[in-house]
């Protein structure tokens, strides 16, 4: 990028008009401060500053104090030595080369000297090996702690609709490399809505047969007829046996760990109104360099968490 | 008659006239030149005016002064830069009337929070902060849910054509359309999730 400000404008000849009328002003302070502090002083009636006089004070024409025109002059000579360095007149870069621009790409360029090696080795080493270095663990947790939180949450069980990281329960694929992707590439969860596809007795039947996966069915007699429609419908994501698929990100429904609730009349919602979990993709946001730090926090916290905890809801 | 400042002072007219003449130089430098940078006057690339359902977010969110709170102005700091993405330019902001800058942040910037979150999460977040960020102090926008009201959209767009927002005829005569059945909610969503997605981290910013 060029930071001369005057190729940016629409014809070139702004720079100078912005450039000759500095230094003209310039000039003309010099000129005005000049031709007000040369001339001596005089008190003799002839040099009355016109015929001014109030109450016996009289207003001369005399020159301004030394001190204050020397001051003014100072100032004026600042005003060159400035625009010599600094790109104030816009046709010149200044001597100094300074650019707002150029502040902060130092300031980049001056913390990336001192960590892009330390993510280049983490980068070198697969996410598994990461997992277990307790440096790039702090790393990824001030990361996860800046960048994951809004949605995990600080304690990474998430809430409603923000899967829990901590459970061992994975809707995509929870290995080392599957949680990389999942960070990387973003996902989208797309249960679609069965409202205009089911009766309404079908659909509560279908819930009675979700809930007795995971052994919690309140009409038996339900059950069986819910799962005729799950076979025909539900299983094609969900499997014959409701276990899921993390290839399509369609959660196993026999673990009673729920994204949006388990409660009958939240299946009878997610049945009739389907839901869209998305996870936004973070590669061109952090790169890859850190969502790889990321993907070795989370693998390491959901499996030193997951066996303190084997048992948790991410939503009640 | 001699040209002293005893004329000057003398002579009221002449007075004013010199007074305003010294004055403008100032913003005869500073300021008209703006006018005629090119990285201030023309959007960046892929940078389109607002389409109708995102114009009247931008409506609500100026309605319910959420620039109090949230700066859209992501300064050329590393600091800034690490948390919310590449720096501000000026380009960005040629379709906003006025802009939303703001100059105080009580919440996070919102120039990129574009596709940064799902809707599902702004509609949740909305309607109540602490249900996804638990030591929030936002209030509470649950009653966005309710049908978009106000001067039609399609008038709008034909003022801002008129101050030189490139829509066509017939963008804005399907203007009304494109907000049907939608709710407030819908509108401030759709508005940022396409907040400062024009510009991404991954390019580099020189």
């Amino acid at each position: 990028m060029n930071d001369l400000l005057v190729s940016g404008f629409l014809a070139p000849g702004w720079g100078w008009y912005v450039a000759i009328l500095t230094v003209l002003s310039l000039l003309a302070c010099l000129w005005i401060l000049r031709a007000n502090s040369t001339k001596k002083a005089d008190t003799s009636e002839a040099k009355l500053h016109g015929q001014n006089e109030w109450d016996g004070l009289r207003e001369y024409d005399n020159p301004l104090p030394k001190w204050w025109s020397n001051l003014f002059y100072i100032t004026v000579f600042f005003a060159f030595a400035y625009l010599l360095l600094y790109p104030g007149l816009i046709v010149t870069n200044g001597l100094l080369g300074w650019s707002t621009a150029s502040l902060y790409r130092d300031e980049v360029r001056e913390m990336k000297a001192e960590t892009d090696p330390i993510f280049e080795a983490y980068s070198k080493q697969d996410v598994k090996t990461v997992s277990a270095d307790k440096g790039a663990l702090k790393i990824g947790a001030r990361l996860f702690q800046t960048y994951c939180v809004q949605c995990h949450g600080t304690d990474m069980r998430g809430s409603k609709g923000f899967p829990n990281l901590v459970d061992n329960d994975w809707l995509y694929p929870g290995t080392p490399d599957g949680i990389k992707a999942t960070i990387l590439e973003g996902r989208n969860g797309m249960m679609p809505p069965f409202a205009g596809v089911l009766k309404p007795d079908q659909i509560t039947d279908t819930a009675q047969y979700v809930l007795s996966l995971s052994g919690r069915s309140t009409v038996p007699a339900a059950v069986g007829r819910g799962e005729v429609t799950f076979k025909q419908i539900c299983s094609a994501c969900h499997g014959p046996d409701g276990k899921g698929n993390v290839a399509l990100g369609a959660p196993n429904l026999t673990d009673d760990i729920w994204l949006y609730g388990g409660s009958l009349a939240t299946i009878v919602e997610t049945l009739n109104k389907g839901r869209q979990g998305q996870m936004p993709a973070q590669k061109d946001t952090l790169g890859e360099a850190r969502v790889h730090l990321l993907a070795a926090y989370v693998y390491a916290q959901s499996q030193e968490q997951a066996q303190s905890q084997p048992q948790s809801n991410r939503a009640p | 008659m001699k040209f002293t400042h005893d004329t000057i002072e003398r002579k009221t007219g002449l007075l004013i006239a010199l007074v305003i003449f010294v004055v403008s130089i100032g913003g005869l430098v500073e300021i008209v030149p703006l006018f005629f940078q090119k990285n201030l006057i023309e959007p960046v690339a892929g940078l389109k005016p607002y389409d109708p359902l995102r114009l009247v977010g931008r409506d609500i969110y100026v309605r319910e002064g959420c620039y109090n709170c949230h700066s859209q102005m992501i300064r050329p700091f590393r600091a800034e830069t690490e948390r919310y993405g590449p720096y501000s330019v000026a380009g960005e902001f040629v379709y906003d009337r006025p802009f939303q800058w703001g100059s105080k942040r009580t919440g996070p910037d919102l120039a990129r929070v574009g596709a940064r979150y799902s809707d599902e999460w702004h509609r949740l977040h909305l309607d109540n902060p602490r249900a996804v960020v638990p030591d929030s102090n936002m209030p509470r926008y649950g009653f966005l849910d309710r049908p978009i009201t106000g001067p039609s959209v399609s008038r709008r767009m034909k003022v801002l054509k008129t101050l030189g927002h490139p829509y066509t005829d017939e963008e804005i005569a399907n203007a009304g359309a494109a907000i049907k059945d939608k709710t407030e909610m819908d509108a401030l969503i759709a508005y940022l999730q396409g907040l400062g997605i024009q510009i991404k981290a991954s390019k580099g910013q020189s």
